[in-house]
């Protein structure tokens, strides 16, 4: 691995790339009539799961606010690990490594003075398997709420109605709160689990692989879902699907083999990549 | 030659399909079930046909003598069953018989009446059985002293003067009978409020005054008298003491009255014997009851066995006692031993590092299960009884020194001990479970915002909850089949108290109590009475496989429940 880094890094500039989001989407900003700000910034991030696997290289990104930024790229090239940096999951695994810097609203989130607890409540998270707590539908998601010592049955209430409407799950499961939340659909339990993530108001939400288990009707839900919730929340989504990048997502980021390939507007990455393997990934010539 | 050819491709699909495998998997099940159901089958049988009120035989038995002699003597009483024994076997215990034959049947006969003959049991060689019958009259009856007795009604005094009874030879019969049962039923009810007042009121007031006796002391020892404590409690202790006279009246007269009726009976030989009505515990007519009377005593038998306490050196009477004590010493071990797995097994398997030390003391966990139970009761009395026990006595209960309060075996340190012999399991077990909790599942708590001790505590241990329960019902399972340390650490053969009753604190951790697994040991083994005591140990290793079974099925309905309630994700 380390000599295929090395061999990328003599032939082309395709590692260490810093993106000025502003200069990408430099078009979408002028219509759009908004300025784009960071909301996550990574800097030369390395990360090693042990002394020779190193899964991340110098991977350099800015996630625009209020955005949807997908991750692309063939299997185990470390989208999700990437993902898993901005809300420290990587933290529970064992001799896992990070060098480098990334910073939420500008505050680096790996400083020892960070609350854990309180970053995964800021930035949320979304897994590949719908994993609803055994629980009832309500408890799943009042549960982030009754972490933050919320009892009040008033709020709670409140709570899981706004953000089970939100994920679009209100009508299905209105008369059956109460219900265990394992006896529903896949495609219901990840919706629920989107609805328990935005129920504590994060402010990014990670979406890894989220709709990879479902079939395409609940795809389709989760899309459109996507789509609803980008104007309050910064998503950042990691996709198999190439199709699902371009209809879903603003930003669009290639990664090969622990590398950060090409990253640019959506538009631009699938209409006209800059990098050879950029296109070549989409075209569907290897991957 | 093609036919073996195409017997052995048979026999070789036959092989192949697996089908000898089959039958020696259904063979190992059929043979489990079998063991098992004939255990069953044969505790039920032998010790539930104990309390069937069998038919009383009459005959007379006249076995060769070495001086040629006849002598004949009348046996009552039930038979029990009969064996074929080698007639030189017989022959050598000094009754000459034809050694000609080589087998004979004898039979044994319980004879009761153990204060006329010194012996409740007998063996007779049925070829000299003669004249058997079955007397209508003939009474069974239990005593609470000397065993059975079986004899015939002869007369009702009271007083010391016999009552008349006039009419026909069968009325005065049925008349006296019908008496007889009058006076049964006033006297077994005297005998109740007797029992009220010695064991629960006079008891009472033992302990109010053990309790002033110790308080007493303790302010000696504190240095705290004063005049007015002295006075209070002189005055308390005066006042104990007349209530105490008072009750000991109302037993003294009590006595009188029960003892005012007595029964004139006519035993085997025609001995004659009066028995007070006090004494009795039940009497019937067996060769006239029909199959329901009988049943209804079987089921008055069967309820005494189950609720009342051992009489005679735990032959006769019931043994609750011993089953409240098992139940009591489990419920105390769950409650010790699952919080103490439970937390250690957290521990080392969700914040421990796992390495070579956490690898270490899984080992020693699951050794520690391999240690014969009966070291653990050594290490019981050894540790807690004399270390502990007795540190308590010195700081707590110095009143009471030198007579030891929790420096002595007893209710406390048999849970604890038994505890600490089921403590693996119980880690194993929730081990098993926390590792199998997805970890998608914990991630997903995290991600929200919980913390590692919110997730466990939220999300987590719930979902381990019923290999917990898992956990605990081997640890009961074990628990209550143990006999061997407890022995050492709190087992009694008779224990005088019930550890739970209606005494401030009520649950009484110092007190020794019975088990039913030493309760067969003693019956079985130290028993004065061997066979009267034989069909008891099959009946209480009954009782002590249903109460076993009932408390792992309560675990297992709880465990169902709660895996009902936590059904694993298909993750």
């Amino acid at each position: 691995m380390n000599d295929t880094s090395s061999e990328q890094t003599e032939g082309a500039p395709l590692t260490s790339m810093k993106v000025d989001v502003s200069a990408v989407l430099g078009d979408k900003t002028k219509t759009g009539g908004e300025t784009l700000s960071s909301c996550i910034d990574i800097e030369d991030l390395n990360l090693f799961y042990s002394k020779d696997k190193q899964a991340l290289i110098d991977i350099n990104l800015t996630i625009p606010k209020q955005r949807v930024t997908a991750f692309i790229g063939p299997s185990g090239c470390g989208k999700s690990s990437l993902l898993r940096c901005f809300n420290r999951m990587n933290d529970l695994v064992d001799d896992c490594v990070i060098e480098g810097l990334v910073s939420l609203d500008g505050i680096d989130i790996y400083q020892k003075s960070i609350d854990v607890a309180d970053l995964r409540r800021r930035v949320g998270m979304v897994f590949q398997k719908p994993n609803p707590f055994p629980k009832s539908i309500y408890e799943n998601v009042a549960y982030g709420l009754r972490i933050q010592g919320i009892n009040s049955k008033r709020i709670l209430d409140d709570a899981v109605e706004k953000s089970l409407m939100a994920a679009a799950l209100w009508d299905e499961v209105k008369d059956r709160l109460n219900d265990s939340a394992l006896g529903m659909s896949g495609g219901q339990q990840q919706r629920l689990v989107i609805a328990r993530t935005i129920a504590v108001e994060p402010e990014v939400l990670l979406l890894d692989e989220p709709a990879s288990a479902l079939d395409p009707i609940s795809t389709l839900k989760i899309e459109e879902l996507i789509n609803e919730l980008k104007t309050d929340y910064t998503i950042v989504i990691v996709t198999h699907n190439m199709q699902q990048a371009a209809r879903v997502s603003d930003f669009t980021a290639f990664m090969y083999m622990g590398n950060m390939v090409e990253f640019d507007s959506t538009n631009s990455i699938f209409t006209n990549p800059r990098q050879k393997q950029t296109e070549d990934y989409i075209t569907g010539r290897y991957g | 030659m093609k036919k073996p050819q195409n017997t052995n491709s048979e026999f070789s699909a036959w092989m192949r399909r697996g089908t000898p495998w089959v039958w020696l998997n259904a063979g190992a099940v059929a043979i489990c079930i079998v063991m098992v159901v004939g255990l069953l089958i044969l505790l039920t049988v032998r010790g539930m046909s104990h309390f069937w009120p069998r038919d009383v035989l009459q005959a007379n038995y006249a076995p060769p003598t070495s001086t040629g002699e006849l002598l004949t003597t009348q046996l009552i009483g039930e038979f029990v069953e009969s064996e074929m024994v080698v007639a030189g076997q017989i022959a050598s215990s000094g009754i000459p018989i034809d050694e000609t034959q080589d087998f004979y049947e004898r039979q044994l006969l319980k004879l009761g009446n153990r204060d006329l003959t010194g012996a409740d049991f007998t063996w007779a060689l049925s070829d000299f059985v003669k004249d058997v019958e079955y007397p209508l009259e003939v009474v069974a009856m239990e005593r609470r002293e000397w065993g059975n007795f079986y004899g015939f009604l002869e007369a009702i005094h009271q007083d010391g003067v016999p009552i008349a009874f006039s009419g026909e030879a069968l009325d005065i019969e049925a008349n006296r009978w019908f008496e007889f049962n009058r006076r049964l039923d006033r006297a077994l009810n005297i005998r109740d409020d007797i029992y009220v007042i010695e064991n629960e009121e006079i008891g009472l007031i033992n302990y109010a005054m053990e309790r002033l006796r110790l308080r007493e002391r303790r302010l000696q020892l504190d240095g705290e008298e004063s005049p007015e404590t002295t006075t209070e409690i002189a005055a308390r202790r005066q006042e104990l003491n007349a209530e105490y006279g008072v009750l000991q009246r109302k037993l003294i007269a009590l006595y009188e009255t029960v003892n005012r009726d007595s029964a004139i009976f006519l035993a085997a030989n025609e001995q004659e014997i009066e028995i007070v009505f006090a004494d009795i515990v039940r009497a019937y007519k067996p060769n006239q009851m029909g199959p329901f009377s009988k049943l209804l005593t079987y089921f008055s038998k069967l309820g005494e066995f189950m609720t009342a306490e051992p009489r005679e050196a735990n032959t006769e009477g019931g043994i609750f006692p011993a089953i409240f004590g098992t139940v009591m010493m489990v419920m105390l071990m769950s409650v010790f031993v699952t919080p103490f797995g439970v937390v250690a097994a957290v521990y080392l398997r969700e914040y421990a590092r796992q390495g070579f030390v956490t690898r270490a003391i899984r080992i020693a966990v699951n050794n520690l299960a391999g240690v014969p139970s009966i070291v653990y009761g050594v290490f019981g009395l050894g540790f807690f009884i004399y270390i502990i026990g007795a540190e308590i006595d010195q700081v707590f209960y110095p009143e009471a020194l030198p007579a030891p309060t929790f420096g002595t075996p007893g209710l406390l340190w048999a849970s604890l001990t038994l505890a600490l012999l089921t403590v693996p399991v119980v880690i194993v077990a929730t081990e098993e479970g926390l590792a199998r909790i997805p970890r998608s599942v914990r991630e997903g708590s995290l991600a929200l915002g919980a913390t590692k001790f919110e997730t466990l505590w939220r999300v987590v241990l719930p979902m381990a909850s019923p290999a917990m329960m898992t956990g605990l019902i081997l640890a009961v399972a074990r628990a209550a089949g143990e006999v061997a340390p407890l022995m050492l650490v709190g087992v009694v053969k008779l224990a005088p108290s019930l550890p739970l009753d209606g005494n401030y604190p009520y649950l009484h951790l110092e007190q020794k109590f019975m088990h039913l697994g030493f309760h067969i040991y003693d019956v079985g083994f130290q028993s004065p009475n061997i066979e009267a005591a034989r069909p008891l140990v099959f009946a209480t290793a009954l009782l002590l496989v249903i109460v076993i079974a009932s408390l792992n099925l309560t675990a297992v309905a709880l465990r169902n429940h709660l895996r009902e309630k936590y059904k694993a994700l298909d993750v």
